[in-house]
This record gives C-alpha cells, sequence and structure tokens, in this order.
C-alpha cells in the first residue's frame, strides 16, 4: 500500500513540477473550446445545441494529447524497471499511474468545463450536465489510453500512434457522454440511459485497463 | 543458505542470438563478475535476472530465498539509467524509491550520506552531475535491504573516489551474506570474486579467478 500511494504522490508532485505537463492537456482543451465560437458564427442557439459535442470533443482530444506522459517517460528514464522490481503487482501500480494521471490531466477538464460552458452560449442546467458526464466519462478515455500508453511505451515519440491505436477505443465513450449530456438538455430520452451504460463503459475500462497494460508492458520485455 | 542458479540460459534479443548455454552459481557472501566485451550480454544476463527479458532457453533457480517472492522482487537491479525523476530533489527521489520498493524511510537520510550526496539533498536531481547521479541511485541500494544486487557497469561514470566508495559497499554486502553480480569491462576492485566471461568463451562457464 505504501508503495502504491508512493508512487500516487510521486506522480502528483511531477505533474505540477517544472516540465511535468499537468497544464497541456487543460490548455489545448481552453484553446480548442475558445475558438469554436468564432469558428460556428455569432449564431447563438446552434451554439448552444453544438456545446456538448464541443466539450466533450475538446476533452476527448486534450486527453488523448496528454497520454504520452503516462508511461513512456518513466520508460526512457528507467523508472519502469525498478518498479518491475517493486513487491506491487504491476496491474496495481499503473492502474496508480493512471488515477494520478487522471487527476492532473482529466479533473481539471473536468472543472474547466462549466466555465468554458459560457463562451458556447450553455445554460446553467446543460453545463452542470456536460460536467457531470465529463466526470463520469474522463476516467475512461484515461484508462483506455492506458492500454495504448503500453503498448507503445517501447517507441520514441510514438504519440500519434498511440491516439490512432487509442481513439477508436473511445468512441463508444465519447458517444454515450455526448448522449447522456443531450438527455439532460433537450430531454427526448431519459438522462439515466445513456448515462448508465458511460458508467458501465468507465467501470469496465478501469478494470480491462490496467490488465491489459500490465500484459502489454510484460510482452514487451524485450 | 542462499544460492542463485542459472542454466542453459540462452537470451535472443532482436533475433539475434546474445549468448547461449550460459550457467552460473552464486551463494551467498560471493560476488560474479560477469565480463566480457561489448555486445557480449553482459546487460542481457542481469536483465535476465531481474526479469526484465525473459529467456529463450534455460532457468534461473533461487534457493534459500523467500518463496513467495520472486527472484527480481529480491533483487535490486542498477541499470545504465538512474531512474531519476529531473525535477525532483535528491531527497524526494530516494524517499520514493524507498517507499516504492519497500524500504525504511528512516533509513534514506543515512544512505544519503553513505554516498556523500547529505550536503546535496534538497537539489533537484538536474543539476547533479553524471557520477552524483549514479551515486544517488547506489544509494538506493543501501536505504532499501535487498539480499541480491545486479550492477550493470556500476561504475561507469564514478571518479576514483566513488569507485572506491562502490567497491566498499559491494565488499560490505557479500560480506553480510549479500549476492552480487556485477557486469564489467575490467576489475573493479573486486578481489577473489568469481567471474564469468562471456563472449566467444561463453560456454566455459564460471571460473574461480
Amino acid at each position: 500500500m505504501t508503495a502504491l500511494s508512493a508512487l500516487l504522490a510521486r506522480d502528483l508532485r511531477l505533474a505540477v513540477r517544472v516540465g511535468g505537463g499537468a497544464l497541456i492537456g487543460i490548455l489545448f482543451f481552453t484553446l480548442l473550446v475558445t475558438v469554436m465560437p468564432f469558428a460556428v458564427g455569432p449564431d447563438l442557439p446552434q451554439l448552444a445545441r453544438l456545446g456538448p459535442a464541443i466539450l466533450w470533443l475538446g476533452a476527448l482530444l486534450a486527453s488523448l494529447l496528454a497520454l504520452d506522459r503516462l508511461l513512456a517517460m518513466d520508460h526512457e528514464d528507467g523508472t519502469l524497471d525498478l518498479i518491475l522490481t517493486a513487491r506491487v503487482p504491476l496491474e496495481l501500480a499503473v492502474a496508480a499511474k493512471a488515477l494520478a494521471h487522471w487527476l492532473t490531466t482529466g479533473l481539471p477538464l473536468v472543472i474547466a468545463a462549466p466555465l468554458l460552458g459560457l463562451l458556447l452560449n450553455l445554460e446553467p442546467k446543460a453545463t452542470a450536465a456536460i460536467a457531470v458526464t465529463l466526470l463520469a466519462g474522463t476516467p475512461a478515455l484515461t484508462f483506455i489510453g492506458l492500454i495504448g500508453a503500453a503498448l507503445t511505451v517501447a517507441l520514441r515519440r510514438g504519440g500519434l500512434l498511440l491516439a490512432i491505436l487509442v481513439l477508436p477505443l473511445t468512441v463508444p465513450v465519447l458517444i454515450f457522454g455526448v448522449a447522456a449530456a443531450n438527455a439532460a438538455i433537450a430531454g427526448s430520452v431519459p438522462f439515466g440511459t445513456p448515462f448508465t451504460i458511460l458508467c458501465a463503459l468507465t467501470l469496465i475500462s478501469i478494470v480491462i485497463g490496467p490488465l491489459a497494460a500490465a500484459i502489454a508492458l510484460r510482452q514487451g520485455l524485450e | 543458505m542462499m544460492r542463485l542458479m542459472g542454466s542453459d540460459l540462452t537470451c535472443v534479443r532482436g533475433g539475434r542470438q546474445v549468448f547461449s548455454g550460459v550457467g552460473f552459481t552464486v551463494g551467498a557472501g560471493e560476488a560474479l563478475l560477469v565480463m566480457g566485451p561489448n555486445g557480449a550480454g553482459k546487460s542481457s544476463l542481469l536483465r535476465l535476472v531481474a526479469g526484465l527479458l525473459r529467456p529463450q532457453q534455460g532457468r534461473l533457480k533461487l534457493e534459500g530465498g523467500d518463496l513467495e517472492l520472486t527472484i527480481a522482487e529480491q533483487a535490486h537491479y542498477l541499470g545504465h539509467q538512474d531512474a531519476l525523476k529531473p525535477s525532483l530533489s535528491a531527497r524526494e527521489n530516494l524517499g520514493f524509491w524507498t517507499a516504492l520498493l519497500g524500504g525504511e524511510a528512516a533509513k534514506s537520510g543515512h544512505a544519503l550520506a553513505a554516498v556523500g550526496l547529505d550536503d546535496l539533498a534538497h537539489l533537484p536531481a538536474i543539476y547533479l552531475s553524471a557520477g552524483q547521479r549514479r551515486r544517488l541511485a547506489i544509494a538506493r541500494l543501501i536505504a532499501v535491504e535487498r539480499p541480491i544486487w545486479l550492477l550493470d557497469e556500476p561504475t561507469s561514470v564514478l571518479d576514483v573516489a566513488a569507485q572506491a566508495m562502490l567497491a566498499d559497499l559491494i565488499r560490505a554486502h557479500v560480506a553480510g551474506r549479500g549476492l552480487v553480480l556485477v557486469a564489467s569491462h575490467g576489475p573493479i576492485g573486486l578481489n577473489g570474486a568469481k567471474q564469468l566471461r562471456l563472449g566467444q568463451q561463453a560456454d566455459q562457464g564460471t571460473q574461480p579467478s
């Protein structure tokens, strides 16, 4: 337990230090959502209609952007070798790393979304619904991304390949995330239906992600 | 009595056979010097023992160890990379390793002093020289007690004084019934250590020096 909390604490500390990159995702997210009203034009109802999709798309791309920091840096400097000789299961170690990664790159997106909702002419209720769906859905993006990060860990600058590998797997999360947000806003289907599926996707990825990532890392021992 | 044995080990990397039929035995209180030219497979052998590579053939066995732990979990692996985070201070880096590898936090201050870095403990690792970084990595071996040390060319960036310090540490570990495998190009001041030559004479196996 000490080992895992040490790993979590160190990753959180690294993320906020110089060169930690905790801000990359959130800055990209802010940029993307800020320029969107300029691209869509001054049609406020249309902007509000597109709002959930824009925020979700921004969160998805921002998550992908930050993923190559999840394991690659530890691999480059040899930290991963030592994690393998620690007396903790590799599955739990990578899960702790993914949790730290979500806390530093995923959670800020959830917090920033309500502020950026103002730029997209979103009602407070709609903003709240999007924030809730992001809170439920972004862990899935990180834990699915963990698999891709483990697969591409040995490739230097494997960032784009990582995005290509991970993106198709995250499409269901995007679909049900936006569907749940729209359900809360328009009310055409009950909010619970897509939201429950979104939560299920997150729970599944939290289980599968670390297992698959550990297998990928062990296979890559060469 | 702890004994680490490898028999008939074959390692293939990137489709090339690095070595084959390598065997060795190291007992508690013994050091094994793994020697050989570049590319002979010294690093690969140590990574194999550390569980970071899978042998194509052959087996590794540890007698008298903790049965619930793998060989890797009872070993320290000191590789070419120092596994230091540049933005963390020397003390934070070591504290993290101590916690991760299951050592006592109280010991890490003593370990820093033992490698002569206690004055630089607060300095981010990015400002440390290559030799100081290696010494910080070596501090890990002292801060966390593990019976098997796997050292891959540990002296490569160390100055003469630090090489002597490392040799003293290795001797102390061996005297404390530890097992040490060192990969090196040349002698590193360990008298009476067993030698394993990789390369052309790989199949000769162990021989006393």
